[in-house]
C-alpha cells in the first residue's frame, strides 16, 4: 500500500484514466462502433476508485455500472475494457456479454448480472467459501446505486451477510437518481445511512465527491471488514453528472441540484487539491493525460482490428460438464 | 425389523456421503441445521458435519446468490428450498445468474438446488407445484426428476459432482411411500432414460411420481390384453430423445404423462420432439396428460382430480389405443 500522498496521486491517475476511457467510449458510441449501451461513471470516479484501490489481490470485487475507476484500480485493464465494449473475441467475455457486464470471476473480479442487488449475496457466498477454507484477512466488496437498494435481492444479500458476519463492504453511490426516478420516489427514510443499524452492520457516511474523504472512509471500512468486524455499509452522497446512459440527456436533474455542492466534479476537485497542496505539478498532470490518451488511442486501434466472435466456432452448449455435451449436441 | 430405506432417507444418505467424501460440499437452507429440515432430509447432518449444514434466513434469492458465489470459489453448495414453490423467490439468481455464468465467463457454477416438489393431499396451491419445465426452459440448468429410491440416491450424488447448476426435483409424495432394500453403488448417467416396463402396444413417457401412476395404469391394461411400455425420463434436461423415439418406433403410439401444468411443459416438449423427429413412427396422434391448467387445489377430493392418476392414465391409454 503506497503512503497517503502516493495513494492520492495513484487514485487521481486512475480517476483520470476512467474519465478519459469513458469519454472515448462515448465518442465511439456516437460513431456507431459500440454494440449496446455505454454507462458512464462521470462524477463518481472518486468514490469508485476509493473502493477498488483498497482491495488486494485475493479479495472479491463485484463492481456495478458506474465503476470504471474502481475496475481499473482492481486490475481490469483499458485493453479489456475496450475489447468488451467493442465486442472483440479476445476480451474476457468473448462477446458472450458486453460493456459493464464483464469480469474475471476466477480472479475475484465478478461479472455483474444486470439485475440490481443480485451481486450482494454472490459476494457473500464467495466470502463463505473463503471462510470454509479457513482463509482470513479477505474482503469482499460490491457497489450499488440508491435505486438498487430498493430491491429485495439487496435486502436479502445484506441481511444474510450480517447474519454470517461476513467481511463484506457495500458501497452505495447515492447519486440522487435511479434512471429518472428521484430519491423521494425511491425510499422514505431520512437517509439510506440509517438502514445500517437495522441490518446490524457498521454504517459510514461520506461525501462522494471528495477524493481524500472517500479514500479515508472507504479505507477504514475495508480495514474494518478485513479485521473481522463484519459487514460495512458506506453511503456516499453525490450527483450523477450524466444521463443514465449515453442516450439519456437527464433533463430531469434540476438546475438547483447541478449548481449545489453535490453537483461539483470530483475529478476537477481532486486535481485542484493536487495542485494546491503541491502533490503534483500541472506538467505532471498534463503528461499523465497524454500518456493515458495515447494508451487509449493505441488500444482502440488495436481492438478495432481484432476478430469478432465466430458463431461457427461456438459450441452453443452452456454447460461446463464435458460428458453432458453429447446430450446437447442438437441444441 | 424392516431394513428398507425410503426415498427421503436416500436423499439424506446421498448428502451424508457427499459431505463425508468431498470437503467442498455444504448445505444451506431454511431449518436444515439442527432441526434437520422441514422434511428431515438433512436429519443429523449438522451434528455429523459441524459448520457445514447451515440454517439460512428466509431469503431464497440470497440463498442461491450465496451458493453461486461459493461455487465460483470452488465449493459445491447444496441449497434446500423448503418447498419447490418458494424457489420462485430465488428464480432470478437461478436462471439469470447460475444459468448464465459458465456461458458468460467460462467459470463453472457447480451447485444443486433441491426442490421438494409435487402434490400431496391438502398441499394446496403453494406447497404442491412441479417447476421442472420452468427451469428446463432456461439455458444452462440441468433438471433432474428422479422417480425411484435408487435414482434419487445416485442422481443426487451425480448432481453434486456435475460442474453445472442442477435443479433437483425430488417428489414429496414419494418421500415416505417409496422404499428400497438397499442403496445402489451405481446408476444410469444423467440424460439416459430407463425403460421401466417393456411393452409393444403404446409408449408412456413419464417421470417422477407419475412413473408409479403410469405403471399402475399399464398393469390395469394387462387385463385387456395390452402391453404398455413405460419410459422413465429420469432427467428432463437433458432429455433422452433417442430412447423415446426408439420406444415409439416399437409401439407406434405415445402418451406423455406429467403432474405439472400443461402449458409449454415437459410433455409438450416430448410431443413436439417426437412429432418433429419421429412423425413416420407414429400410428396415432401423440397424446399428453397433465394436471389441469388451474392452481393446485387444496381439498383432497379436488386434488385427486386435478392431477393424473392411474385411472385417468388408463382411460387416456384406452382412447389412444382406439385412435
Ligand atoms: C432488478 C432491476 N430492475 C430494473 C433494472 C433496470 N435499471 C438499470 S439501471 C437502473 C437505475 C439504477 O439506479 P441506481 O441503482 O440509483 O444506480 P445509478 O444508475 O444511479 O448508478 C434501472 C432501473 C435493473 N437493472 N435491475
Ligand atoms: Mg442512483
Amino acid at each position: 500500500m503506497p503512503s497517503a500522498p502516493d495513494l492520492y496521486r495513484q487514485a487521481f491517475r486512475l480517476m483520470l484514466s476512467a474519465r478519459l476511457v469513458e469519454d472515448k467510449l462515448t465518442a465511439l458510441k456516437r460513431s456507431g462502433k459500440i454494440f449496446g449501451g455505454v454507462f458512464s461513471g462521470r462524477g463518481q470516479e472518486a468514490l469508485s476508485v476509493a473502493l477498488g484501490i483498497h482491495l488486494h489481490k485475493g479479495d472479491i470485487y463485484a463492481p456495478l455500472i458506474r465503476d470504471q475507476a474502481g475496475r481499473l484500480a482492481f486490475g481490469d485493464t483499458i485493453l479489456n475494457t475496450f475489447r468488451t465494449y467493442l465486442g472483440s473475441a479476445l476480451g474476457s467475455m468473448r462477446g458472450h456479454d458486453g460493456n459493464v457486464h464483464r469480469g474475471r470471476p476466477r480472479e475475484g473480479y465478478f461479472a455483474m448480472i444486470s439485475h440490481l442487488g443480485a451481486m450482494v449475496s454472490a459476494v457473500g457466498g464467495a466470502l463463505m467459501a473463503r471462510r470454509f477454507r479457513g482463509e482470513t484477512g479477505i474482503v469482499g466488496a460490491t457497489c450499488i446505486g440508491d435505486g438498487g437498494t430498493s430491491t429485495g435481492s439487496f435486502h436479502e444479500g445484506l441481511n444474510m451477510a450480517a447474519v454470517e458476519k461476513l467481511p463484506l463492504v457495500v458501497v452505495v453511490a447515492n447519486n440522487q437518481y435511479a434512471y429518472s426516478t428521484p430519491n423521494d420516489r425511491q425510499f422514505a427514510c431520512e437517509s439510506l445511512f440509517d438502514r445500517a443499524i437495522g441490518y446490524g452492520v457498521t454504517g459510514h457516511r461520506v461525501s462522494g465527491i471528495i477524493l481524500a474523504d472517500c479514500l479515508d472512509v472507504i479505507g477504514k471500512a475495508v480495514a474494518a471488514a478485513r479485521a473481522g468486524e463484519g459487514p460495512q455499509f458506506v453511503v456516499a452522497d453525490l450527483l450523477r453528472l450524466v444521463g443514465h446512459a449515453e442516450h439519456d440527456d437527464a433533463q430531469y436533474i434540476t438546475e438547483a441540484q447541478k449548481a449545489s455542492p453535490l453537483g461539483r466534479d470530483c475529478l476537477v476537485l481532486a486535481e485542484e487539491t493536487l495542485l494546491r497542496e503541491n502533490r503534483a505539478t500541472p506538467e505532471e498532470i498534463a503528461l499523465w493525460k497524454k500518456q493515458i490518451d495515447e494508451e487509449i488511442e493505441e488500444t482502440t486501434a488495436r481492438v478495432l482490428r481484432e476478430p469478432a466472435p465466430d458463431p461457427e466456432e461456438e459450441s452453443w452448449i452452456p454447460f461446463a460438464t464435458d460428458y453432458l455435451h453429447p446430450c446437447f449436441a442438437d441444441s | 425389523m424392516n431394513h428398507s430405506i425410503t426415498y427421503l432417507e436416500a436423499i439424506c444418505a446421498a448428502q451424508r456421503k457427499a459431505l463425508a467424501e468431498d470437503p467442498r460440499v455444504f448445505i444451506y437452507g431454511q431449518d436444515v441445521g439442527n432441526f434437520g429440515g422441514a422434511f428431515k432430509a438433512t436429519k443429523n447432518l449438522a451434528k455429523e458435519f459441524p459448520g457445514r449444514v447451515l440454517d439460512s434466513p428466509i431469503s431464497e434469492d440470497a440463498m442461491v446468490g450465496m451458493a453461486i458465489g461459493a461455487a465460483i470459489e470452488g465449493m459445491r453448495p447444496i441449497v434446500e428450498m423448503q418447498f419447490a414453490d418458494f424457489s420462485t423467490c430465488g428464480l432470478n439468481q437461478i436462471v439469470n445468474h447460475a444459468g448464465t455464468l459458465f456461458f458468460r465467463t467460462e467459470v463453472p457454477c457447480p451447485l444443486v438446488v433441491r426442490l421438494p416438489s409435487g402434490g400431496n393431499t391438502a398441499g394446496g396451491p403453494f406447497h404442491s407445484q412441479n417447476l421442472e419445465a420452468l427451469y428446463a426452459h432456461y439455458p444452462g440448468l440441468v433438471v433432474m426428476t428422479p422417480a425411484t429410491v435408487e435414482d434419487v440416491y445416485t442422481m443426487l450424488l451425480e448432481a453434486i459432482k456435475i460442474d453445472d447448476p442442477v435443479i433437483f426435483c425430488e417428489h414429496k409424495f414419494l418421500y415416505y411411500h417409496l422404499k428400497a432394500e438397499k442403496l445402489p453403488t451405481e446408476g444410469l448417467p444423467v440424460g439416459k432414460a430407463r425403460i421401466t416396463r417393456p411393452g409393444r402396444d403404446a409408449t408412456i413417457v413419464t417421470y417422477s411420481a407419475m412413473l408409479h401412476e403410469s405403471l399402475a395404469a399399464a398393469e390395469e391394461l394387462v387385463g385387456d390384453g395390452y402391453e404398455i411400455e413405460v419410459v422413465d425420463l429420469r432427467s428432463v434436461k437433458p432429455l433422452d430423445t433417442d430412447t423415446i423415439l426408439a420406444s415409439v418406433a416399437r409401439t407406434g403410439r405415445l402418451l406423455v404423462v406429467s403432474e405439472a401444468f400443461p402449458w409449454g411443459g415437459v410433455a409438450a416438449e416430448v410431443v413436439a420432439r417426437v412429432t418433429a423427429e419421429g412423425f413416420g413412427l407414429l400410428d396415432a396422434p401423440p397424446q399428453r396428460l397433465n394436471s389441469k391448467d388451474t392452481p393446485v387445489p387444496f381439498h383432497p377430493a379436488l386434488w385427486g382430480t386435478h392431477r393424473p392418476t392411474a385411472s385417468t392414465i388408463a382411460s387416456a391409454l384406452h382412447r389412444l389405443l382406439k385412435l
